[in-house]
C-alpha cells in the first residue's frame, strides 16, 4: 500500500522530470515541435484568414510603451545612418521580384499610409497597446512586382544577435495582411530608436518577436531553407521559437 | 450443477466488486491528468518569463500589477531549466490534447447518459442540511453511500462538475485569448473576458484552481484507498468498502 501511495505521489513528479527525457528525444521532439503546425492549420482552417486585429481608442492606450529587445543598434552603420537622420537609409526590396526597389524614408511615406492602434503581444506574456503609422506591406510589395514563385517574405534588420543581423520572415497570407504594416510613425510621432526607427514591421496577428525592427532589406522567397538555418527567423533558428507566432 | 464449495457461503460476506467506471471516462481521465499535468508545469515555465499579472486590455513593466508571482523553481517547471520556448512547445500542443479530450468526453459523457445519470445534482442535495450531514461524512472519511455505492457523493458531484463545466471550458477560453490571431478571428472571447491581460490572469486563476483541484483528489484518492480507487479508473473495476 505504502508503495502504491508513493507512485500516486510521486508519479506527478515524475511525469514533469520524464518530459525533459522525452523532448531529448528526436521523434518525441517532432511530434511535439509539431503542434505549431496543427495550430496554425487549425487557425487558417476554421477563421478568417483576413480577419482584423482588434484595434482600439486613443483614451485606450499603453501610458507607457515599453522598449523590448535591441534598444539601439549600435553598430558604426547604424548610428552613422542615425547621425545623419536616416537620409541616407535605405529599404531594398530584392528577391524574387519584377522591379528591385531601394527607397528612401521619403518615398516610403508618399505611399498611402494606415494608422492603427493596436495591441503589442510579447511571447513573454505582457502586452502594450500603441498606435502605428506607415504605408501596408502589401502596397510595397505590389510596386516591387513580387513574383508568383514567392511564398515568402524575409526581412532582415540593421541590429545584430550574434555577430549576424537580425531576421524575420512572414508567408504571404500575412504580408499582405491590411494591417500587415511597415510603421515609421508610432503614437503620433516618428519611430524612435528604442521602438525600431526608421522603420519597423507591424504584423498585428502574430506575437512581437515578428514584428522586425531597423529594417534594412525584404526579400521575396520560395523557400526558407536558405535563410538563416532554414527554420525562417533568429529566434526560430536559436531557440525553437515557433516561427507561426499566431498564438 | 455442480456441489458447492466450502468457501461459497462466506462470498455476501466478502466486499463486493462492481463496475465502477465506463471506459469513456478511464481513457478520458488519463488523456487528460497527463495534458493537466504536462500543461501546469509548462504554463509555469511560461510565467516565469514574466510574472506579473494585470487586469484591463494592456499590461506591462510601468504598469500597475495585481499580482506578481514568485519565481517558479524547476522541480515544478517544464523544462526544469528555463526554457521559454519549449515550454510553450509543451503547452500549446497538450493545450490540444486538453481541448480536443474535453471536446470528445463531452460528447460520449453526452451519448453515455454518464453526465445526465452520474452528475446531475438536484436541488434538494443543495438543502444546508444535506451538505452539513456530506461534510461530515467525509469528516468521517465516508466517501460513498452504503445504499448506493456506485453513486457519487455530493461534493464529489460539484467539484466535478464544477472541474468539467467550469474551469477546463474557462482555461481553454482565456487560452484562446491570449492568441493574438485567434483574437482577430473570434474578438468576441477578449470582450467577454475584459481584454488580454485579464484574460491572462483569469488563466492563471483558473489554472490555480485546478491544481488545486488535482491535489485535493489525490489526497482524497488515497484517503479511499489508492489501490482500489486507481484499479476503478483503470479496469473499472471497484471494491465497495466494508
Amino acid at each position: 500500500m505504502i508503495g502504491r501511495r508513493t507512485i500516486l505521489a510521486g508519479g506527478a513528479g515524475l511525469l514533469l522530470a520524464g518530459c525533459d527525457r522525452i523532448i531529448e528525444q528526436p521523434t518525441a521532439r517532432k511530434i511535439l515541435f509539431a503542434g505549431e503546425d496543427m495550430q496554425k492549420g487549425l487557425q487558417r482552417a476554421l477563421t478568417n484568414r483576413g480577419a482584423l486585429a482588434p484595434e482600439y481608442r486613443r483614451d485606450q492606450m499603453s501610458p507607457y510603451f515599453r522598449t523590448n529587445g535591441t534598444r539601439n543598434p549600435g553598430t558604426p552603420q547604424y548610428a552613422a545612418l542615425l547621425a545623419n537622420r536616416f537620409e541616407d537609409w535605405r529599404l531594398n526590396v530584392g528577391g524574387l521580384v519584377g522591379k528591385p526597389l531601394s527607397l528612401s524614408l521619403r518615398q516610403i511615406g508618399e505611399f498611402p499610409a494606415r494608422r492603427q492602434i493596436t495591441r503589442h503581444d510579447c511571447v513573454e506574456g505582457w502586452s502594450a497597446i500603441g498606435e502605428w503609422m506607415g504605408p501596408m506591406l502589401g502596397s510595397i510589395l505590389k510596386a516591387a512586382a513580387i513574383s508568383g514563385r514567392a511564398r515568402y517574405v524575409v526581412f532582415t534588420c540593421a541590429d545584430l544577435y550574434g555577430g549576424q543581423p537580425y531576421y524575420e520572415s512572414l508567408d504571404l497570407i500575412d504580408a499582405f495582411h491590411p494591417q500587415t504594416i511597415l510603421a515609421w510613425g508610432m503614437n503620433g510621432r516618428m519611430l524612435d530608436v528604442g521602438h525600431g526607427a526608421p522603420l519597423r514591421l507591424r504584423v498585428e496577428r502574430q506575437l512581437g518577436y515578428k514584428h522586425a525592427k531597423y529594417l534594412m532589406r525584404i526579400d521575396a522567397v520560395a523557400s526558407l531553407t536558405n535563410i538563416g538555418l532554414g527554420k525562417g527567423g533568429y529566434w526560430e533558428d536559436h531557440v525553437d521559437y515557433d516561427w507561426y507566432a499566431g498564438i | 450443477m455442480e456441489a458447492p464449495t466450502p468457501q461459497e457461503p462466506q462470498r455476501p460476506r466478502s466486499p463486493s466488486v462492481i463496475r465502477r467506471h465506463g471506459v469513456v471516462t478511464r481513457v478520458w481521465h488519463w488523456v487528460n491528468a497527463v495534458a493537466v499535468l504536462i500543461l501546469l508545469g509548462s504554463g509555469l515555465g511560461i510565467s516565469n518569463a514574466h510574472s506579473r499579472l494585470y487586469w484591463g486590455r494592456y499590461g506591462a513593466n510601468f504598469d500597475p500589477a495585481w499580482a506578481s508571482l514568485p519565481h517558479f523553481p524547476g522541480w515544478i517547471t517544464i523544462p526544469a531549466r528555463y526554457n521559454l520556448a519549449i515550454s510553450r512547445r509543451w503547452h500549446l500542443f497538450f493545450a490540444l490534447v486538453l481541448g480536443f479530450g474535453l471536446l470528445a468526453y463531452m460528447v460520449g459523457g453526452l451519448l453515455t447518459r454518464h453526465f445526465q445519470r452520474d452528475l446531475r445534482i438536484r436541488g434538494r442535495e443543495l438543502r444546508p442540511t444535506a451538505l452539513w450531514a456530506d461534510f461530515r461524512r467525509h469528516l468521517a472519511f465516508r466517501f460513498h453511500d452504503e445504499h448506493d455505492p456506485r453513486r457519487y457523493n455530493l461534493f464529489q458531484k460539484l467539484s466535478y462538475v464544477l472541474v468539467l463545466f467550469v474551469a477546463l471550458p474557462l482555461a481553454i477560453l482565456t487560452g484562446i485569448a491570449l492568441s493574438p490571431g485567434m483574437n482577430a478571428a473570434w474578438p468576441w472571447v477578449l470582450e467577454i473576458l475584459g481584454g488580454r491581460q485579464s484574460a491572462r490572469s483569469i488563466h492563471f486563476i483558473t489554472a490555480s484552481a485546478l491544481a488545486l483541484f488535482t491535489i485535493v483528489h489525490l489526497v482524497l484518492v488515497i484517503l479511499a484507498g489508492a489501490g482500489n480507487e486507481m484499479r476503478s479508473m483503470i479496469t473499472g473495476r471497484w471494491r465497495i468498502p466494508e
